[in-house]
């Protein structure tokens, strides 16, 4: 679990030298051999010195889901060199040479896996076929083995560093045309390996963005309205300037554009303390919409259900659902969220000579570049980003919003290095939310108790629009129980609001997944059926089946069901419990996996919750990283827990009324339940771990607060709920 | 603007400041330790966790003009020569931190913990735990890390 310099190769170097150099004294070889060795690097991702150093560059962010060591280590396994002998470095931005940089969607496995292998084996067949023309043998006589290459018969050996000057030259082949290892023969891909960077997280080095630091930098504080896109009318600008170590303080106009350049006001100090402290003295007259209100939209929400949707979303079958004591109803709720990313907000920049420098901790550099460019009217290869390690980002640092303010100060500081860091309740003001929302659930059961129909009312938000849901607020077409039940009714209501919504690990999926299987719960129940045995009777056979219309994802039932019946023997599903204590099972497809989980709670008569394990079941096709998956999973899955008992984000007067930790809570390792994580053996395409773990949880808890107590929880938090019972 | 001398990991280490500048500033944008972590300011997450003459202290929320002739060991100042602590090994060996902007604060907690019960039960790891925040809820790690720790040191 470390990375490790390789010493210098010196038998490799000579080997290399004499050979350029032929008839040379050995004096002579030195000299020839600066001017002949070169470094091997047949794609922007690989580079290997003469000296045997293997550098691999990570393209994408690292924001704690392990990347940076798990696409590294797909090339190393077909690259066939021994990982301790790799150094791993952050790609720069360049999507010319590494394709998109994004960390979002658990999309970096699934779109880089297949790539990665090739440019792997791309290097290492050139390496082979180096070291065949070194022995004038054919290629296929010799093999690569751990950082070198061997001759079958004659078991004669050269190192990658001493092959590197003569793979240097060689032309690179096709990646159409390399052989991939087979997947029984991998070596590094699926073990355990520790994160590249773990030996500098835990000695304190600077990695994050917020601990970027240049000669000559400042300090700066951003203050936006705390109702969103407010701006600043007038401040007290001329005693904030006094104030010690106070540079500077300004206006930056801005605009409406939630992902634009947002109004505010901007604190030059010259460290961090006093620009904070500044940042509380200002008095500022804004001018507001104060109208925005939670509980507005919640009254409301009450009265639309009631009646008919505003939009159909996909009728399938003939669904009826007439008022003869046979409809079962569910109405849930779930409030919005914050990401609350342990590092707030933060990014630093110097603007000279009409160019842009910036170190970001970004998820999205392509997004905050063109942000950027249109907010600073300014050509995109004028803007040099850095990705920094970013402090958590669950979807929060997809947006731009803190790079092209940062840009938009440095702009204005000519010169000067600069970088803004927001305090907390900035963070939980001015992010872009989980959207919470509303399902009225209906459904019938056929004469042998399975759903014979399903309809949902769900009640969201569009950014002040009332046709189209914002981000993350949509409820798709194929979304589950859809293409499983014989008659089905989705629609819609979509509320106007000016609370910026955006994509929260697993979007739409981690609110979506908990009222889902909460009502399907509720019908298993009305069925007289194990929750187990109902769901896999709602799968069905075991079959793939297709999106409708063409788009979207097919659905593997077969898949399904297997993490289920995994879940379920692995967690002692149907045991007896005691009164009081229970166990919920629930499952979720998003992010192309696969998963099931099932919670065990108790819940005290007086209503204290204690959850005791949590299990999940997990195909998400052949692991990466056992040890970073596994992590994931864990994480993941308590991340759920914390957001369904304790979080909720408020809008009154058009501002959110949380504003740190004591107010908008997460879960501390007192609560935090053992977690045990079993993935399935699968032959699928391997895919992300970041969320498709995390939706089932919540409705898992929530169905085995139900087997503990009778209670069901229809809306969350649970921390704001009465679970008591007798 | 007062100057201040700190005894920082052995050090002593001058900072010229307003009085009210709380340490872990003190240590970030002045002494070029980033290693402490700003998380909430108010003592509520953790991540700004220092040993102050031996005990886990919030560095946000401790104000330079009281840290005096104190003693102060922040995340940098654990290793020594280079050779990690028994909890910084267990922390790499068991592949605990995700994002790891946490984890600084949860070693500093760690290590004042095993100082004080080297033994610990998982009732005294939630209590001594409970004030550092994971926002990617690496618990279980976290627990095991120390678990190791103690069984190692």
């Amino acid at each position: 679990m470390k990375t490790t310099l390789p010493s210098m190769d010196r038998r490799g170097f000579f080997r290399i030298s004499a050979l350029a150099g032929g008839g040379f004294m050995l004096g002579a070889w030195n000299a020839v051999a600066a001017e002949e060795a070169a470094t091997f690097s047949p794609s922007a991702f690989i580079r290997i010195t003469p000296e045997g150093l293997v550098t691999i560059l990570s393209k994408n962010p690292e924001v704690g889901q392990g990347i940076k060591t798990s696409l590294p280590m797909i090339i190393a396994e077909e690259l066939e060199v021994p990982w301790e002998k790799v150094t791993v470095e952050q790609a720069p931005v360049n999507e010319k040479d590494f394709g998109r940089q994004v960390a979002g969607g658990s999309m970096s496995t699934p779109t880089n896996y297949d790539k990665h292998r090739k440019l792997g084996a791309v290097a290492r067949t050139m390496l082979v076929q180096a070291a065949a023309n070194e022995w004038s043998v054919s290629p296929g006589e010799c093999e690569a083995i751990a950082g070198e290459v061997v001759h079958k018969t004659s078991g004669k050996r050269l190192s990658y560093g001493a092959l590197a000057s003569a793979a240097a030259k060689l032309p690179v082949p096709d990646e159409k045309t390399v052989t991939l290892k087979k997947v029984e023969d991998f070596k590094l891909l699926g073990k355990r390996i520790g994160g590249v960077d773990n030996p500098k997280i835990v000695t304190g080095q600077p990695l994050f963005g917020i601990d970027q630091k240049h000669p000559g930098m400042k300090y700066a504080a951003y203050v936006r309205c705390p109702v969103f896109t407010g701006k600043v009318k007038e401040a007290n600008l001329d005693e904030i300037r006094k104030l010690p170590g106070i540079a500077d303080a300004f206006v930056l106009e801005g605009s409406e554009d939630h992902y634009g350049l947002l109004p505010g006001i901007a604190i030059i100090a010259n460290d961090t303390w006093s620009a904070f402290k500044a940042k509380n003295a200002l008095k500022v007259t804004w001018d507001a919409d104060e109208r925005e209100s939670f509980a507005a939209h919640s009254s409301k929400a009450a009265e639309v259900l009631k009646g008919k949707a505003a939009n159909e979303i996909r009728k399938s079958g003939n669904p009826e659902l007439p008022d003869d004591g046979k409809t079962v109803e569910g109405t849930y709720h779930y409030p919005h969220l914050s990401h609350a990313n342990l590092e707030p907000q933060n990014c630093t920049a110097v603007f000279k000579d009409g160019a842009l420098e910036m170190w970001a901790p970004t998820q999205n550099p392509g997004s905050g570049i063109d942000g950027i460019a249109k907010a600073l009217k300014l050509s995109k290869d004028k803007i040099t980003v850095h990705m920094t390690r970013i402090g958590g980002g669950f979807g929060r640092r997809l947006m731009g919003d803190f790079m092209v303010e940062c840009a938009a100060i440095a702009q204005k500081l000519e010169g000067t290095p600069v970088k803004v860091t927001w305090t907390r309740d900035q963070d939980l003001a001015h992010d872009y939310y989980r959207p919470g929302g509303w399902h009225r659930f209906r459904g019938r059961l056929d004469d042998s108790g399975k759903i014979d129909t399903w309809a949902d009312h769900f009640v969201t938000f569009g950014l002040n629009n009332e046709d189209r849901p914002g981000n993350g607020a949509d409820l798709g077409g194929d979304e589950f129980p859809s293409r499983f039940v014989p008659n089905l009714l989705l629609e819609k209501t979509v509320f106007a609001s000016n609370t910026p919504l955006g994509y929260w690990r697993a979007p739409g999926s981690c609110a979506l997944a908990w009222a889902i299987q909460g009502f399907v719960d509720e019908m298993a129940h009305v069925a007289k059926k194990d929750p187990l045995a109902f769901r896999l009777e709602l799968l069905g056979d075991d079959r793939e089946v297709p999106p409708s219309g063409g788009r979207g994802q097919p659905y593997n039932a077969t898949r399904m069901k297997g993490v289920l019946k995994l879940v379920a023997e692995k967690s002692g599903w149907g045991e007896k419990l005691e009164a009081g204590r229970g166990r919920g099972i629930a499952f979720h497809f998003s992010h192309l996996g696969y998963v099931a989980v099932v919670a065990d709670v108790s819940v005290s008569k007086a209503g204290k919750l204690k959850v005791n394990k949590l299990s999940a079941a997990a195909d998400v096709g052949p692991i990466m990283n056992l040890s970073g998956a596994e992590n994931q999973v864990q994480g993941s899955m308590i991340d759920g827990l914390s957001a369904a008992w304790f979080q909720e984000i408020l809008v009154e007067k058009g501002a959110v009324q949380q504003s740190n930790f004591h107010e908008y809570p997460l879960i501390t390792i007192k609560d935090a339940p053992p977690v045990e994580v079993h993935f399935a053996k699968s032959d699928y395409p391997p895919t992300g771990l970041g969320e498709p773990a995390l939706p089932p949880v919540a409705p898992a808890i929530c169905n085995a607060i139900f087997a503990a107590t009778g209670k069901r929880i229809r809306t969350l938090p649970l921390a704001k709920q009465d679970l008591s019972w007798s | 603007m007062k100057t201040f001398t700190l005894n920082v990991n052995g050090q002593p280490r001058k900072a010229e400041v307003e009085e009210d500048t709380p340490l872990l500033w003190i240590l970030r944008d002045h002494l070029d330790l980033v290693g402490t972590k700003f998380g909430c300011g108010m003592s509520l997450c953790g991540a700004c966790t220092v040993h102050v003459d031996g005990e886990a202290v919030r560095s946000c929320v401790m104000p330079v003009s009281a840290v005096g002739d104190k003693k102060v060991v922040t995340i940098e100042g654990l290793a020594n020569d280079g050779k990690l602590t028994a909890v910084q090994k267990a922390w790499c060996d068991l592949d605990v931190a995700q994002c790891g902007y946490c984890q600084a604060g949860q070693i500093m907690s760690a290590t004042a913990l095993l100082r004080e019960k080297p033994k610990p039960t998982d009732e005294d790891i939630d209590l001594a735990m409970s004030g550092n925040l994971c926002r990617c809820a690496t618990y279980c790690r976290i627990r095991q890390a120390i678990h190791t720790a103690a069984a190692t040191q």
